[in-house]
């Protein structure tokens, strides 16, 4: 809502500046977005009237005009505006004039034409955003009177952001009434006096959905001035609400509904069919809306119809063929109140945010019908003449809303606020907002005004008085309580540590949107399960992601191409899995490419390969404890590499994956470089062993190292299992220390370095006992595995 | 006589010229070995006079100590000057980059959130999770929405054509963990959110952090307090706040929260808004089961993005779901 100041203040008497007036709406809860003067900063720009136009000598879009600006003396002035024409009044900036701080008017030559001084549009002044002529003042307004004093110009425009609870606010009544309890002040309700009627003009009006329009009032007035022009200090208060002039009855109803919030309607009489009827749409009629679109209606659409069918849109629109006109003569005012969950929803539907819905779907004060029509009326006839018949009153008052006392406890109130209030200041605060106020044992029995339909519980009172009474005046509590302080360890703080071991281990962390392109998803295979948006943002963001793949895929793709050759990052977050139930699962992902270390002197380099990232795992799984024991077989899933991946088991159980990105899906993210990746269940690395501790050993361990040829098949967990099955009772761990293919072996066959670690708890080992594990070791693998023992 | 004293004086100069602790060991056996010259010098006392003897024992074993202090010193000061040699060798280019892995680093969203999490650890506050797909009921009946309410119009939200959306706070966290337990409650919820709105200052996807606290006397004074102790920990600074009064469904009464900001352009300082709160709305605890005449309680909710962005000094909110690593690598 916009409004100017000057208006506001003819309503309270508030002596504030603009600034400080800001400062008190915006701590009443009434959120002040913008405030800035009515008009630039000018001095000496006058009225004056064009009393000569020619075309200029050398320039086809100038003319050369005569200004008479009062002085007597006639001004030369060329000028570029496309209205400039004789016998009009227009500002005039004289020479020496300053437009803002830094425009100074000055004599000047256009084209080899003196100019003396400047003909101004309302743009140039500030006023508004019209440019596209000069602007033009009524035929009286008096020459060489400075332009400021004229319009009043000495004014500024507020614009308020209402909470939806205030649609008492969408008013220069409604803010002018809590101004004046904010600021103690006193305010002046306007005493709308009924016009008496001039003839029994009548007009049926019936209520057929009483529910959705409990409340409608009309007024026929007959036999206005189609040529009457609205004033300017009406057009000017429009304007500095934002809102254009149109004709003086448009001009009327939008004033009423900017004075006292009450929207209204002007149909032209004659174009309505015997009466009006106030029903929900049918199916299949259609409207031709003001703003010249056609809405088809239906039965969630309230209609306001006559014999004939819809005229107009409760709440939103009025139709086309029934609105006024340069010739209307004959009009009839409405003046309704709609039920808001009626309306709410509806001005979306159709795509027009009309001032009229955005009260209505608020809700506007349900006694303030007959007000606004009096209103409107009286200015109508004051403007442009005509005689009012009487008001025309359809209702079903048991519908509409009354508001009922509300109880508000002393107690309560303080100790929601949290400070005593003295009961007189409570009182005086109720007061001042229109309330009225009955004295009870230690409460009060507080009735809203009408337009504070907000008022409906005990709560709502609260705030009122917190609100008036100043929440910087609430004072600050030490934080207490009767919880004892939280024990739990909470989620986070595992997962930080998860997090932490990734970032020690040169990953960066990324956070990427939970939804992502259902391609990405189909590129990597992964778009099973997934659930689309019914209204994504873009078709790049249709679907919610079911691994957290894409994103790093896609973040790793732009950072190779911006010149990182080395990208290592990871995330967590929640995947979305759509089964019979979705199932929102956490994992951590991460995703790496590029040499496996940082560049640097004197270490050779290598680019990261599969036994890297099941490093990263692999520590990730020690965050478990040491007796985790997970399994890594080979993979079959179809978005890695089919070679060099791994299922990541605990206990049989998959808890995700790592490995290589198979090159056709690297191939739609662009991304030329080998990627190794992993993507790991949470909550799978969340669930640690308490680690309890065993005995050291006091004596010292033996080792011994094997060399073993074997057949390429021959898996390392099966050489592992053998080893471990064979080596007896003090086999403490084993090593690999040399894997090696290639010249010297045969064809198929790999060896195999393996250092076996031994140690006894409870006494010095015998070398004996440590050959003969050995022997026992090797002779398994020989016969289990085919292994040949080397060197 | 004369020889003893020859000889001493010869190891001597012997042991202070040897340059090694070889050519030492040498020296050591030369004089003082089993076929030394020293040892020579004592054998040859069995052949003499018993006086004699006993002058020129002493004479003799006084020369043998005198060498083999002489011996221990210059070895003392040969072990010294290897020690120095090799460090000598040994010295780098301290300037030269160090090995290794670098550090990645956390996302500043994490950093905030984790942050904020620690100091609401600390005031006692547990921390509850919710679903990011919700429905309805949870995002905004239950939280005193009613349907078409103009108020949901503020929350630009996503749906799934089946009732199901994508939560627009993290406000149903409240609801789920009062449902489940029983008064009193002192949670905060941290997590995605999302709104179907994109442009500079929007993302379709933020963060919020939620917090409830309901318990048999909790007051706005209460809520003020906490927030101050929050903000001006968080932001490890004493910041002026101040309340204004707002409108949320689920709270009533209900405010926002600006603090005090210095921008580091040196212009004055100015009201930021962080944080909206307010007091439990008795509807939503009645919805929960919660009696409001018995117990009251506070919520508040903030945006993680935005505490980020002044603690680190980010201006433009996309750059966090950008994930460009020069922007990254700033923060650890």
């Amino acid at each position: 809502m916009q409004f100017n100041v000057n208006w506001l203040k003819e309503w309270v008497a508030v002596d504030l500046g603009a600034e400080e007036l800001a400062a008190k709406l915006t701590a009443a809860g009434l959120e002040v977005d913008d405030l800035r003067p009515a008009a630039e900063d000018f001095t000496d720009v006058v009225v004056a009237e064009i009393t000569g136009c020619e075309s200029h000598p050398d320039a086809d879009k100038l003319v050369v005009c005569t200004a008479d600006d009062g002085s007597g003396s006639a001004l030369q002035i060329v000028c570029g505006a496309p209205n400039a024409r004789s016998g009009i009044r227009v500002p005039l900036a004289r020479v020496g004039a300053m437009i803002g701080p830094d425009f100074r008017i000055k004599k000047a030559k256009l084209r080899g034409v003196e100019s003396s001084g400047m003909l101004c549009s309302a743009r140039e002044l500030g006023l508004s955003d019209d440019h596209s002529g000069l602007m033009e003042l009524p035929a009286d307004a008096p020459l060489g009177q400075p332009l400021r004093d004229y319009l009043a110009l000495d004014d500024a425009l507020i614009e308020v952001d209402l909470t939806p609870n205030r649609a008492d606010c969408l008013s220069i009544r409604g803010i002018a009434r809590d101004v004046a309890a904010v600021c103690d002040a006193e305010y002046n309700d306007l005493e709308v006096e009924p016009v008496p009627a001039r003839n029994d003009a009548s007009f049926t009006i019936r209520l057929e959905a009483p529910e959705d329009c409990p409340r409608y009032v009309g007024r026929i007035v007959r036999g206005i001035d189609p040529n009457a022009e609205t004033p300017l200090w009406m057009a000017e208060k429009l304007r500095r609400c934002g809102l254009r002039s149109i004709s003086p009855t448009v001009d009327v109803t939008n004033y009423v509904l900017l004075e006292l919030g009450q929207p209204m309607h002007a149909f032209d009489l004659d174009k309505l069919d015997g009466e009006i009827i106030v029903r929900r749409g049918r199916a299949g009629e259609k409207l031709v809306l003001l703003d010249e679109t056609e809405a088809e209606l239906d039965e969630n659409i309230l209609a306001i119809c006559d014999r004939s069918g819809p005229v107009a849109i409760a709440g939103i629109m009025g139709g086309l063929a029934s609105g006024v006109t340069g010739e209307t003569k004959d009009i009839l005012f409405e003046s309704a109140f709609f039920n808001p969950a009626t309306i709410m929803g509806k001005s979306r539907r159709f795509g027009m945010h009309t001032d009229s819905a955005h009260r209505f779907e608020r809700g506007v004060d349900p006694r303030g019908q007959e007000r606004a029509v009096e209103r409107a009326t009286a200015l109508l006839i004051e403007i442009a003449g005509g005689e009012p018949g009487p008001l025309l009153v359809a209702e079903d008052p048991s519908l509409v809303p009354v508001n009922r006392p509300v109880v508000l406890r002393s107690k309560r109130l303080n100790r929601v606020i949290g400070r005593d209030i003295e009961p007189a200041t409570v009182e005086n605060i109720l007061r001042r907002l229109g309330m009225q106020v009955e004295r009870g044992e230690g409460q009060w029995a507080v009735t809203a005004p009408s337009a504070r339909f907000d008022i409906e519980i005990e709560e709502d009172l609260i705030e009122e008085v917190a609100r008036v009474y100043g929440y910087d005046n609430i004072p600050e509590a030490p934080v207490s309580g009767e919880l004892p302080p939280g024990m739990s360890l909470g989620h986070g703080v595992a997962a930080s540590r998860v997090r932490d071991a990734l970032c020690a281990a040169g990953f960066q962390e990324a956070i990427n949107y939970s939804f992502v392109d259902s391609r990405q998803l189909e590129a990597v295979q992964q778009s099973e399960h997934s659930l689309p948006l019914a209204n994504p943002l873009s078709s790049d963001l249709d679907v919610m992601r079911t691994t957290l793949l894409p994103g790093l895929l896609g973040a790793l793709s732009r950072n190779v191409r911006r010149q990182h050759a080395r990208v290592r990052l990871f995330e967590t977050g929640v995947v979305f899995l759509q089964g019979d139930v979705m199932n929102e699962v956490e994992r951590v992902a991460a995703v790496a490419t590029g040499e496996v270390s940082p560049e640097q002197w004197g270490i050779s380099a290598r680019k990261i390969d599969f036994f890297d990232i099941k490093g990263e795992v692999e520590r990730l799984l020690s965050l478990k404890g040491n007796d985790i024991r997970a399994t890594f077989a080979p993979s079959d899933r179809a978005w890695l590499h089919p070679g060099a991946s791994a299922e990541v088991e605990i206990d049989g159980k998959s808890i995700g994956w790592c490995g290589a990105i198979h090159p056709a899906v690297l191939k739609a993210f662009s991304i030329k470089e080998n990627v190794f990746s992993f993507e790991l269940d949470l909550d799978a690395l969340l669930k640690r062993e308490i680690p309890f501790v065993k005995g050291i050993s006091r004596f010292p361990s033996t080792r011994r190292d094997i060399a073993v040829l074997l057949q390429e098949e021959v898996s390392f967990d099966m050489v592992r299992e053998c080893i471990e099955s064979s080596a007896g009772p003090y086999l403490k761990r084993i090593t690999v220390f040399d894997v090696y293919t290639g010249e010297n072996l045969k064809k198929g066959y790999k060896s195999l370095a393996i250092g076996l670690i031994f140690n006894n708890v409870s006494s010095n080992l015998r070398d004996e006992d440590v050959d003969l594990a050995i022997e026992g070791v090797v002779s398994q693998l020989e016969s289990h595995l085919g292994a040949q023992l080397r060197g | 006589m004369s020889s003893i004293n020859e000889l001493h004086s010869r190891a001597l100069a012997d042991i202070e010229a040897s340059e090694s602790l070889q050519q030492l060991d040498e020296l050591r056996v030369r004089y003082l070995g089993k076929k030394g010259e020293v040892t020579a010098q004592l054998k040859s006392l069995g052949s003499m006079e018993p006086e004699q003897r006993k002058a020129f024992g002493q004479q003799v074993n006084a020369v043998r100590d005198a060498l083999n202090q002489a011996i221990l010193e210059r070895r003392g000061s040969l072990e010294a000057q290897a020690l120095e040699a090799r460090l000598m060798r040994e010295k780098v280019d301290v300037t030269l980059p160090g090995r290794g892995e670098s550090r990645g680093g956390l996302h500043p969203v994490t950093m905030a959130m984790e942050r904020a999490i620690g100091i609401f650890n600390k005031l006692g506050f547990d921390v509850a999770k919710g679903p990011e797909v919700e429905d309805d009921h949870y995002n905004f009946e239950s939280l005193n929405f009613p349907p078409h309410h103009p108020a949901r119009a503020m929350h630009d939200t996503f749906y799934f054509g089946d009732g199901r959306l994508l939560r627009t706070h993290t406000s149903p966290v409240q609801i789920r963990v009062m449902e489940k337990g029983e008064p009193p409650f002192r949670i905060i919820a941290p997590g995605k959110v999302f709104r179907s709105d994109s442009d500079q200052t929007h993302t379709p996807m933020f963060h919020q952090i939620e917090g409830l606290l309901v318990g048999r006397d909790v007051s706005m004074a209460d809520l003020k307090g906490v927030l101050h102790t929050f903000v001006n920990a968080f932001f490890e600074r004493s910041l002026d706040m101040r309340f204004r009064p707002s409108y949320f469904p689920f709270t009533e009464p209900s405010a926002e929260v600006d603090i005090g900001w210095e921008k580091d352009d040196g212009s004055e300082p100015g009201w930021l808004e962080i944080l909206g709160c307010g007091m439990v709305h008795p509807n939503v605890l009645r919805a929960c089961g919660v009696d409001p005449e018995t117990y009251t309680g506070y919520a508040f909710g903030m945006g993680v993005e935005r505490m980020a962005m002044l603690r680190y000094g980010v201006t433009d909110l996309r750059q966090f779901f950008e994930n460009d690593l020069e922007f990254l690598r700033q923060f650890h």
